[in-house]
């Protein structure tokens, strides 16, 4: 073995966004540890502070800093690591570890790579490398030709004839890549893609080819194993990460699999990869060709979900290999007997299926591709593909109950054809329509290219739907039933039973479903793992139930407002709980989490998160209390249903989480408190709507309890476009009334975030928004400690909160939002479990907010003095974004929340901490071209002050038309930009596609309403914003926002900004 | 359907195969694809199979050819879900239309992953699969000589160059056929009894078969006349058994034997390369009883047992593993390179 490093720089991937979600946190996690378990020193560049990898006890040091090279090179020269680890954080990291080493850095510093040498990842990352790199083994790839401009890439693209499919290199998550069909829209979309990538491939479009995915593993000495297949359910042009994909694959034979195997280990050793890598191909259902699409040299979503779906340790042994270790003397940690040099046998199967949020966005579209645009995923573990379906779609959390039988308008699906034809993010549904419609598999198949094997499965869970309408249910119908994934609530759905009755029902017939141990090697071997799943597929047991753990409800998918902030909280309450000396029931579903690694909880089910499949698991396992405080809504929703089902649920009662979440007896409990809150009403006609609104006084938020389209919440500015939204958007009646607030208009907001215990505040953190209310709070600048909010109403909110606190009887985590206008403090709502941004708080602060709340859980006392407000550096936290991937979507600021991610960064002083931060979400500080365009009076004028502190840094200025004006009047000097429309040069779209700009700042007119964007007529303001997106120019659309980034761009000036650990700013406070 | 083992345990399972009852010794395979191979691989002949993959039949059964012999070798088959409906472009008929040809009895609904269990803590066992109401009395087929019911019959030519290999064929499998069959190269298929010794030859081949290695008598007495030349020798699986035996080592039968596409062997005259490997044996060298000329060559990185041994001075080896894979991994496929270029070497010796 090589000689060991001393000390590894570990690349973080940032925040969370499509295409790179919460699976790094999993991989450097396991990257950190298999380091640390050698004694290696490991230092870690990640502004993702929500992650459990940035930990304080993980790395031996953190830095919250942006992903550039700038910093990185900072980080390298600060702390001379010998060594860098880029395979672990996702594309961000590896495309920095591709530039240190590219400008010297690397070198400069005798920085080792371990692992897969860069020249390796250049081979898999430049398209044409690695075409040419393949070809020398006669590895088959798509045809394809690389172009630098658009005149070569049209010229390939008549060559091989429309459709083609184009991509671009050093991109992530299909970014860019698409299905073209035209020279026109090819011309279209190479403009775009050249402003991201210098590389734009130009490649044969695979229709109806499956495709499949291979994860192997290679050490330094040339031993390969292929660790997981995988199928997935749509064909070639349907991103992987937008398909529902299997694993292990399904409909290959023998020889299928194992000569793409064969080719995959070929194709492996002959690159030269050590550590893991995936490797992607196209599969000819007929004649059996193949092409490799791609080989990703890193950890990657796949292997994340290949790591879950065989209980094999992918990221943690690839770690060990980029060391030097050989698969040979590493061991299977499942086992503890037999060695990591094995290929997992699954005896079940898993189902991953993606989620999307699409429908927060009012113009999106809904039709998926080559590009990813879900958020998140979940994994499903069955013993047959109709057990792992059905599992799988209620996991989504997405209102359904399983393939169907879903109530819902949502569900049922108009144009079913044509969205299985063209696929959108309701395929599948559209799939059960059709086939409730009678419409037969072999059309579907031809369709939509969808391998009948699929389809066939389907259909064998609508032919049973029918049958459980038909028949008596008889023991062995239920069994039958249960077996092919339907939910007791389905069952109860089509015939006409309550859940409760279903259960009873199924109880007394004694069909019930087993606990079975994922254990790597199908039960060849006696193994130890808790790592477990649940099945009707069973007669046995694997395990005996445990000592009356306590079981912690996870999160479910990443969904936009539900990220990898939960997946910390629900890790933090297991290891509190294991402190204390408890066992832990961990249960959770999505395969991109630490927290269901096994080695976190002592056992660990992945399952459904539902009233029935939680049921199961306590009644098994006899748990002893429930934690449901952290792991966001999803876990928060099962409080009552449990609780009235006899389970003992830890912390705050349900009546009183219940009673905050009411928003009748919350809004009587304020008034009864004195505690103050935005006027409100809740209606069932449009017409009272439009009263109350008109009493309460415009603009008035909207809250539909039922939405039909588009976005959920909306400002409304008058009657007008009340109406308009209430006849668009909702259905308004006594089963789905709405609700009408008051919507304060320049008002800042505020949150605490705190821990209580019986009833009485014991810790809180005060955090300021730097955007005005009506920026959703997940999609805010946060700032701690709070800059401009005055000791006054800090000392105010937390009186509210201490009665509050007193009122529910809190015991665990809460959090509230204040509204803060003139001296005036309104509660907007009081969430009674952990939210966003405890990790954010814990880490600033330096408590850890949820081991206190999971002690007070305990019935520890918590009590201290802990000093959250008065710290000698600032932290800010900001919002990331992937509207990049959200085609059509507004990127601007609504009381929706849009954000995917977060990222923090400290500094010495507010400015410095902003801008970081800023820039930690992809945002690049402006050298040169600045873009103003400012809607309305109000905006012009209040940042008029900002902009002159702009000029005074010697920045140029582009302005539109009445913005210019404006400028003019007031001694600023700025080049006139045209209205699009006007078609003069230089116009909105001109500028926009010339490259100048580096800054867009575009103030909405009325910055409250988002009409008049996308659609058949947009606004030059709509068509600056998304075209900022497009081409990644970095924008801002928030005025508070915009004056907080001049005064920190003037403030820090030619300071710079530094480069300090985390634990530095905690040494010099 | 029912099935039935000899500690009385009694399964009970809905009928896709055949309706005939059949009994034999039940074992287990992890591997994920390949029924079709399994299926018709001899070294099965008079077991019980179980597959732990829970979904069977995905893709349905292909023409002949690529079947491992002529037809279906196990007794009965065990799954957890058999799949009514079918995709593969290969696919000519459903698995269970070609059980029920074949006359061949499966079950379905059974908690596989159980019953694996208890044959990995029990041991293999003998069992049955009974069509309702009937009764059936487990017979051990291990009493019976079963490569002689799987050998061919009579001897048989396969391509025409000048480099002869005699191939005994103890219930050989197809792709091993195919896997020496190559330019240049004659491959006589032999009886497992028959005497090959009276034959000219350049390279000798053993191949697998089912059963105790132990009976087939006739066979390790002709390797042993074969040791006075120095003819190269390949044998794979009960092949690698017969070596053993005719050089003087023992054999024992392992718990629940090695049946999967995933055992690990590392090559320990090397220390540092291990491979993937299909397995499927129910029988093992007796480490401590092999002669000092030969040496250990790959070892079973899980339980330590030995799969292969190699000569200290003569071409002969032999791997327990199946190198010809169908089904499984292909990566040890070089095991037929590395005994042709010694049947070649022989040859250029001895022109
Ligand atoms: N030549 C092609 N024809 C049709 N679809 C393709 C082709 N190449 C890629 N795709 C589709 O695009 C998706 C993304 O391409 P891929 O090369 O895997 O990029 P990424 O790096 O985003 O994973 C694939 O999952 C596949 O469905
Ligand atoms: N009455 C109001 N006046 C002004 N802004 C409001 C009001 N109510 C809510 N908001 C804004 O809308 C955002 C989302 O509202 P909130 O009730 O917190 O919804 P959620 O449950 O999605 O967190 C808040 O963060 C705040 O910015
Ligand atoms: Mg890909
Ligand atoms: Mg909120």
């Amino acid at each position: 073995m090589p000689k060991k490093p001393k000390k590894v720089l570990i690349l973080g991937s940032g925040g969370l966004r499509i295409g790179q979600a919460g699976e790094f946190d999993y991989s450097g996690s396991q990257a950190i540890k298999a380091l640390k378990e050698e004694g290696i020193r490991t230092v870690l560049m990640n502004p993702n502070i929500a992650t459990v990898q940035t930990d304080k006890g993980l790395a031996d040091s953190v830095y919250f800093l942006p992903l550039t090279e700038y910093f990185a090179k900072e980080v390298i020269e600060k702390e001379r690591p010998d060594a860098i680890l880029l395979g672990f954080g996702g594309q961000t990291a590896l495309n920095l570890g591709l530039a240190l080493d590219a400008s010297g850095v690397l070198k400069k510093y005798d920085v080792e790579v371990l692992g897969t040498p860069v020249s390796v990842i250049r081979d898999t990352e430049d398209r044409e490398l690695f075409i040419k790199r393949l070809s020398e083994i006669g590895v088959v790839t798509a045809k394809s030709f690389a172009a630098e401009n658009i005149k070569d890439a049209v010229a390939s693209a008549s060559k091989l004839k429309y459709p083609v499919m184009i991509r671009m290199g050093f991109a992530l998550g299909g970014e860019g890549s698409g299905l073209v069909r035209s020279e026109s829209e090819l011309r279209t979309r190479l403009g775009e893609a050249f402003h991201r990538s210098p590389q734009v491939l130009i490649e044969e479009y695979l229709a109806g080819w499956k495709e499949v995915e291979y994860e192997v593993v290679r050490d330094a000495y040339d031993n390969c194993i292929v660790v997981c297949n995988m199928e997935n359910f749509d064909p070639m042009g349907v991103h992987t990460g937008e398909s529902m994909v299997v694993a292990p694959s399904q409909t290959l034979t023998n020889e299928e699999y194992h000569r793409l195997r064969e080719v995959a280990i070929k194709t492996i050793r002959h690159l030269g990869v050590v550590g893991e890598c995936n490797i992607q191909y196209a599969l000819h259902p007929v004649t059996g060709e193949y092409r490799v699409i791609e080989v990703n040299a890193r950890l990657s979503r796949s292997s994340a979900l290949a790591s879950k779906a065989t209980g094999y340790p992918l990221a943690f042994i690839a770690a060990k290999l980029a060391l030097g270790h050989s698969l040979l003397t590493l061991k299977n940690a499942v086992t503890q007997k037999t060695i990591a040099c094995f290929e997992p046998a699954l005896d079940y199967l898993v189902l991953k299926m993606p989620r999307w949020d699409l429908n927060k966005f009012d113009s999106a579209v809904t039709s998926i591709g080559t590009e990813m645009k879900s958020v998140g995923e979940v994994m499903a573990i069955g013993r047959s593909f109709e057990e792992v379906l059905q599992k799988a779609i209620r996991m989504l959390m997405i209102g359904a109950d399983g393939f169907t039988a879903n109530k819902g308008e949502a569900f049922h699906i108009e144009k079913y054809l044509a969205e299985i034809k063209d696929p959108t993010t309701r395929r599948v549904f559209a799939v059960a329509e059709a086939l409730h419609r009678g419409v037969s598999v072999e059309e579907i198949h031809k369709l939509s290219g969808i391998t009948t094997w699929f389809l066939d499965k389907m259909k064998n869970i609508i032919e049973l739907e029918k049958r459980l309408k038909k028949e008596t249910l008889t023991a062995e119908l239920l069994r039958q039933v249960k077996q092919a994934g339907f939910s007791d609530k389905q069952i109860g759905t089509i015939t006409d039973k309550t859940e409760v009755a279903v259960r009873a029902l199924r109880e007394k017939k004694n069909v019930t479903p087993a606990v079975k141990q994922i254990d790597t090697l199908a039960g060849e071997f006696p193994a130890k793992t808790n790592y477990l799943y649940v099945t009707y597929h069973g007669t046995e047991h694997d395990v005996i139930p445990g000592k009356k753990g306590i079981a912690v409800l996870g999160s479910g998918p990443y969904s936009i407002g539900s990220s990898v902030e939960f997946d910390w909280s629900s890790v933090q309450v297991l290891k509190t709980l294991q402190a204390e000396g408890r066992e832990t029931v961990m249960i959770n579903y999505n395969p991109e989490t630490v927290s269901t690694d096994y080695d976190m909880s002592d056992r660990l089910y992945f399952e459904e998160l539902s009233l029935e499949r939680v049921l199961d698991i306590v009644q098994f396992e006899k748990i002893k209390g429930v934690v449901i405080s952290t792991g966001g809504q999803v876990s928060n929703n099962l409080a009552l249903p449990l609780h009235k089902n006899g389970v003992k649920i830890l912390g705050t009662t349900p009546e009183n989480i219940d009673r905050a979440e009411d928003r009748h007896t919350f809004s009587k409990l304020l008034d009864k408190l004195n505690i103050d809150q935005p006027g409100w009403a809740e209606l069932t006609t449009r017409k009272a709507a439009g009263e109350a609104a008109m009493k309460l006084g415009y603009p008035v938020l909207v809250r539909p309890s039922y939405v039909l389209s588009g976005s959920a919440m909306a400002i409304a500015s008058d009657e007008k476009s009340l109406m308009r939204f209430l006849e668009r958007a909702v259905d308004v009646s006594s089963e789905h009334p709405i609700v009408i607030s008051k919507f304060i208009e320049n008002a800042r907001e505020i949150e605490i975030d705190g821990v209580a215990s019986k009833g009485k505040l014991e810790i809180y953190a005060i955090t300021e928004h730097v955007e005005n209310a009506g920026t959703h709070s997940g999609d805010a600048t946060v700032v701690l400690p709070p800059q401009r909010t005055y000791l006054e109403t800090i000392r105010r909110a937390k009186r509210i909160a201490k009665k509050v606190v007193k009122e529910l009887k809190i015991t665990g985590p809460f959090n509230i939002q204040f509204l803060a206008k003139e001296n005036k403090l309104q509660v907007i709502e009081t969430n009674v479990r952990a939210s966003r941004s405890f990790p954010f708080v814990s880490k600033v602060t330096g408590y850890n907010f949820i081991e206190l709340a999971t002690k007070a859980m305990l019935g520890k006392d918590i009590s201290g003095h802990y000093q959250t407000l008065e710290l000698d550096y600032v932290a800010v936290k900001s919002p990331q974004f992937s509207y990049s991937r959200i085609k059509g979507a507004d990127p601007l600021g609504y009381v929706e929340m849009a954000s995917t991610g977060e990222v923090a960064a400290f500094g010495s002083s507010y400015p410095e901490a902003l801008l970081k931060s800023m820039m930690s979400a992809g945002f690049r500080l402006p050298k040169k071209n600045i873009l103003i365009s400012l809607g309305g009076e109000e905006n012009k004028v209040k940042l008029l002050p900002a902009i002159e502190k702009l000029k005074v840094l010697g920045f140029n200025f582009f302005a539109t038309e009445h913005t210019a004006e404006f400028l003019k009047t007031h001694g600023i000097a700025s080049e006139l930009v045209h209205k699009i429309k006007s078609g003069k040069k230089e116009n909105v779209g001109t500028l926009l596609d010339s490259g100048k700009l580096e800054l867009i700042i575009n103030l909405a007119n009325r910055g409250l309403v988002r009409e008049g964007n996308g659609g058949n007529n947009p606004s030059d303001g709509f068509i600056i914003r998304r075209k900022a997106v497009d081409l990644n120019i970095p924008l801002i659309t928030n005025r508070q926002l915009a004056e907080a980034f001049a005064m920190a761009l003037s403030e820090v000036g030619k300071k710079g900004l530094e480069s300090k650990a985390w634990d530095a700013y905690k040494k010099d406070a | 359907m029912k099935l039935i083992l000899a500690d009385k345990t009694v399964i009970e399972g809905k009928s896709f195969g055949a309706d005939v009852s059949a009994t034999g010794e039940v074992v287990f395979n992890t591997g994920m694809v390949g029924y079709v191979e399994t299926l018709t691989d001899p070294s099965y002949q008079g077991q019980i199979l179980v597959l732990t993959y829970p979904l069977v039949g995905n893709y349905g059964v292909p023409d002949p050819e690529f079947f491992e012999s002529t037809g279906i070798h196990i007794s009965g088959l065990v799954v957890s879900e058999y799949s009514e409906t079918y995709s593969s472009a290969s696919a000519k008929q459903s698995l269970a239309s070609w059980l029920k040809k074949s006359g061949i009895p499966a079950i379905s609904g059974v908690d596989t992953r159980a019953l694996t269990k208890k044959l990995r803590e029990k041991g293999v066992m003998l069992g049955g699969l009974a069509v309702k109401g009937n009764t059936i009395a487990l017979e051990d087929p291990n009493k019976r000589n079963l490569v002689a019911e799987v050998s061919i019959k009579e001897k048989r030519v396969y391509g025409s160059g000048p480099t002869k290999i005699i191939a005994v064929d103890c219930g050989m499998k197809e792709n091993i056929v195919r896997s020496l069959t190559r330019p240049g190269i004659t491959v006589l298929r032999v009886p497992w009894d028959y005497d090959f010794t009276k034959e000219e030859y350049d390279g000798l081949f053993l191949s697998n078969g089912p059963g105790d290695p132990t009976m087939c008598g006739a066979t390790i007495q002709n390797i042993k006349n074969a040791f006075k030349k120095d003819i190269p020798i390949l044998g794979i699986c009960l092949g690698t058994q017969l070596l053993a035996l005719a050089a003087g080592a023992s054999t024992y039968k392992l718990k629940y034997g090695h049946r999967s596409q995933n055992q690990p062997c590392t090559d320990v005259t090397v220390g540092t390369r291990c491979y993937i490997t299909s397995q499927n044996h129910g029988f093992a060298i007796n480490r401590k009883t092999l002669p000092k000329e030969w040496k250990v060559w790959f070892e079973n990185a899980n339980d330590g047992s030995i799969e292969g041994i190699k000569h200290t001075s003569k071409p002969w080896s032999a791997v327990q593993f199946h190198p010809e894979a169908s089904p499984g991994p292909t990566d040890t496929a070089w095991v037929f390179d590395e005994f042709l270029a010694s049947v070649a070497l022989y040859k250029k010796n001895h022109a």
